[in-house]
């Protein structure tokens, strides 16, 4: 198993952690993993994205022309990595400030409303892990007990508190995704 | 096995700073290697190890505070990235020509100028031809992974005390960026005043005791004739260093009918091309140089007696294949393919360029395969005339 | 009547060479203040029995040559690098007593950096400076220090001040920082002097033990070499001309 992920939206999405939480989880579970941040000035006040691949083998290229699934969370990002999609391939995307929706048909489609969920959850900090957790819904390459871990692991002590909370999020995420469009 | 933790390149090199005994880190911000310097600032090792973490005023100041506390006989490494590796590039002169064991890390960036902040390879000249004034080699290490990043400070101590010499791991902007999962080594601690003296006491300056003559460190010779003698003995040193220390990496050159050479990042996308191409029946291989200096020519030359054609792959113009063209010297095809100013070339490009040198090599070989065939019936007609 | 053999008897010995200077002859032209500098600095370590705890940093300049000299464990640093060196020392050697030997080109010029900072970062050290006016090992060319008017071979019409700028006072610009402790600028060229010099040397030493920072201790000198003058008249000239631009005396502490 090679799960090749784009994740890319706006700086302050918490891009770059939800892509940290999720390699954290997949080396609970033992599998090889790399997170290869967009980095630089792309990342201050503009678009950040990150390549996070999970695998059972030795990873070789930490950066990707192809993915198995990516997480769109703006415009820009839609633009820019909708077409990077291996065929059959999985988009997920948050509608939120979406213009021009995706188009593809030859992947599937799953909407995440993670905007309007973790407005509902009164916290929008919780934003990436409901989309975590759809995407964990829609692909589950490591479980919510992984996650668990991975989330102590990659958060200081002083936030351990914080992960009941997160959970929270990730299950709502896994709830509210919905498939919009199945590949033909 | 250790604890395993998911680290960035930048920070994987700081933990292993503190945990290999390292005495002192000298730093100057510059992206994209700053977190190094956050990372130690942030652990503050000084209360529990005793390593000295210090912000300099410039990327040469805290070379020359590396000249300082190695000269000493402490292990002292400094980091940067390829600007201020320019700049640091006279105090790692002085270092090699004083014989001191110094680490020094290039978080590799685009130029030239201020370039990019994105991941290059454009370094690889100041890194392994000189960068500075006089006939000097660092021992240059080429990580491609986030652990090799870790391991390889412990190694860099150590070849740079077995020599008496400076060892530069040659990283870049991607390694450094990107995590991944690290084995941590158990701590070491750092040697006691007093086992330095013991290890260093012949050349090193702790204070001139009773029973010996000062010690100097220097770098200086004002007559000729010394410092030709001093020459000779830094070249005696690189040759046994050449001898001793290569290190390279074969991977599915077994059965490899072209082969890619590459070193940190481009040897990990060109694997990744390898696993295309050979899904398209291609018979791929790479040879992968982890010391730079030294450099696996022996291997490339050998690899060249069944090989077809090589592709270097670098993120830069083309500084590495010139090494590549020395090794195999003319007797396969050497050609580059890189992407630069901070741009990474993707495997499907690098397995694009590597179709199109075999295209080009198969090519030839078919014109002079026909060219034989042809003057092989003239040659076969004439004899029927006769 | 008298032989030189009747004068050379252990009560008519009125001076004697520190063990802490070598053998080696000096490199120094005859009349340059280099050599007492040297000879008072390794008085005060041999004095306060310091030598197996002092590491000394040499310059780019005349003095590179100093480790030669100083018969202490010594360094020699890159041009200007000599403070930075020292912090290198220092950091991880907390308790030697480190000390930095540079001239003008070296510590005001290509060195400023390395000079502010090492004293802004109140490192344990002393900083000699020794301030003749002049790149003297090169030749004698204009030094950041150079004199308006004072010709140099990089200013044969004499220093201008419109083209060349003004000495800088770099001694007195330290002095501005939190982190030394101790600023002083003196002169070897007669014995009262060498005597009040030595005064300091040791009190910059005193400072090292104490963990106080930087001491930063100017020396004006001559360069009767560069300047194109006799030893006596350049030390005339310097008094006549140096001090009144670089006035003697404590700064600081």
């Amino acid at each position: 198993m090679t799960e090749e992920i784009i994740i890319a939206g706006f700086g302050g999405q918490g891009v770059l952690s939800m892509g940290k939480i999720l390699a954290y989880s997949g080396m609970m579970k033992d599998l090889e993993v790399s997170w290869m941040p967009a980095y630089g000035p792309e990342m201050r006040g503009g678009t950040a994205n990150v390549t996070v691949i999970v695998s059972q083998e030795r990873i070789n290229s930490p950066v990707l022309k192809m993915y198995d699934t990516a997480i769109i969370l703006n415009q820009q990002s839609m633009d820019k990595f909708q077409k990077s999609v291996k065929p059959g391939g999985i988009l997920i995307y948050d509608n939120n400030g979406i213009i021009h929706p995706p188009t593809r048909t030859d992947i599937d489609i799953y909407l995440i409303e993670a905007n309007k969920v973790a407005i509902q959850m009164k916290n929008t900090k919780v934003f990436n892990m409901v989309v975590l957790g759809a995407f964990l819904k829609v692909k589950p390459i490591v479980n919510l007990d992984d996650v668990d871990k991975g989330l102590k692991k990659s958060l200081p002590e002083r936030h351990h508190h914080l992960v009941a909370l997160n959970e929270e999020a990730i299950r709502a995420g896994m709830e509210a995704v919905k498939l919009q469009q199945k590949a033909q | 096995m250790g604890e395993l933790r998911l680290m960035k390149g930048n920070e994987a090199i700081a933990e292993a700073a503190i945990r290999c005994g390292c005495d002192a880190y000298f730093g100057y911000p510059i992206t994209p290697q700053s977190e190094i310097l956050e990372y130690l600032t942030l652990e503050n090792p000084e209360p529990k190890t005793g390593m000295v973490v210090l912000q300099a005023e410039s990327e040469i100041a805290a070379i020359n505070m590396v000249y300082g506390s190695s000269a000493c006989g402490k292990k002292a490494m400094t980091s940067s990235s390829s600007p201020g590796i320019s700049l640091k590039q006279e105090g790692i002169s002085y270092i090699a020509g004083a014989e001191l064991p110094a680490l020094i890390v290039n978080v590799v960036r685009g130029g030239p100028g201020l370039g990019t902040i994105q991941p290059s390879q454009s370094d690889y000249f100041q890194s392994v031809k000189g960068g500075g004034h006089g006939d000097y080699k660092l021992i240059v290490l080429a990580p491609n992974s986030v652990q090799e990043q870790y391991d390889f400070v412990a190694l860099g101590f150590e070849l740079a005390f077995k020599y008496r010499n400076p060892v530069l791991m040659l990283s870049d902007g991607a390694i450094g960026q990107m995590m991944e999962k690290v084995e941590l080594t158990d701590y070491i601690p750092r040697l006691t005043n007093e086992e330095v003296i013991k290890r260093t006491g012949s050349w090193a300056t702790h204070g001139k005791p009773e029973y010996r003559k000062h010690n100097i460190v220097t770098s200086l010779n004002l007559q000729p004739e010394p410092q030709e003698q001093h020459n000779h003995h830094l070249q005696a040193k690189y040759k046994e260093i050449e001898e001793n220390e290569l290190r390279y990496e074969k991977f599915q050159c077994e059965d490899a009918e072209y082969v890619f050479v590459a070193y940190g990042t481009s040897s990990r996308l060109c694997q990744k091309a390898i696993q295309l191409g050979r899904e398209k029946g291609l018979k791929l291989g790479i040879i992968r140089p982890i010391t730079l200096f030294p450099y696996p020519s022996k291997p490339i030359k050998k690899a060249a007696k069944k090989v077809k054609a090589f592709l270097s792959v670098e993120m830069s113009a083309g500084q590495m294949v010139e090494d590549v063209r020395l090794a195999v010297n003319g007797k396969r095809p050497v050609e580059h393919y890189g992407r630069y100013g901070g741009m990474i070339p993707m495997p499907d490009e690098i397995l694009e360029a590597m179709e199109e040198l075999i295209a080009k090599v198969e090519k030839k070989a078919q014109k002079k395969a026909e060219k034989k065939a042809k003057k092989k019936a003239e040659k076969k007609a004439k004899k029927e005339q006769k | 009547m008298v032989t030189i053999e009747d004068i050379i008897k252990e009560e008519n010995k009125v001076f004697s060479k520190t063990k802490l200077l070598t053998d080696k002859t000096f490199s120094y032209c005859p009349g340059c203040g280099h050599g007492v500098a040297h000879r008072i600095i390794m008085e005060v370590v041999e004095e306060m029995g310091i030598v197996e705890q002092t590491i000394g940093v040499a310059p780019v300049g005349c003095s590179v040559l100093a480790y030669d000299f100083m018969d202490v464990d010594m360094q020699q640093a890159a041009h200007g690098r000599a403070p930075a060196v020292a912090t290198g020392i220092s950091r991880v050697f907390p308790d030697k007593y480190v000390f930095t030997y540079q001239g003008d080109g070296d510590l005001a010029a290509i060195g400023t950096a390395e000079t502010i900072h090492a004293c802004s970062r109140a490192e344990n050290i002393v900083i000699f400076f020794i301030n003749n006016g002049i790149y003297g090992m090169t030749g004698g060319q204009m030094a950041p220090t150079t004199l308006i008017g004072m010709k140099t071979s990089t200013s044969p019409h004499g220093r201008d001040l419109y083209n060349m700028g003004f000495p800088i006072k770099i001694t007195e610009m330290v002095a501005q920082l939190d982190g030394v402790q101790y600023v002083t600028r003196q002169a070897v060229h007669t014995p009262a002097a060498v005597r009040k010099t030595k005064k300091a040397v040791k009190k910059a030493f005193e400072n090292v033990k104490n963990r106080k920072g930087v001491s930063f201790i100017e020396i004006v000198s001559n360069c009767n070499s560069g300047w194109k003058m006799t030893p006596v008249k350049s030390n005339e000239w310097m008094e006549e001309n140096m001090f009144p631009v670089y006035p003697l005396g404590d700064i600081k502490g």
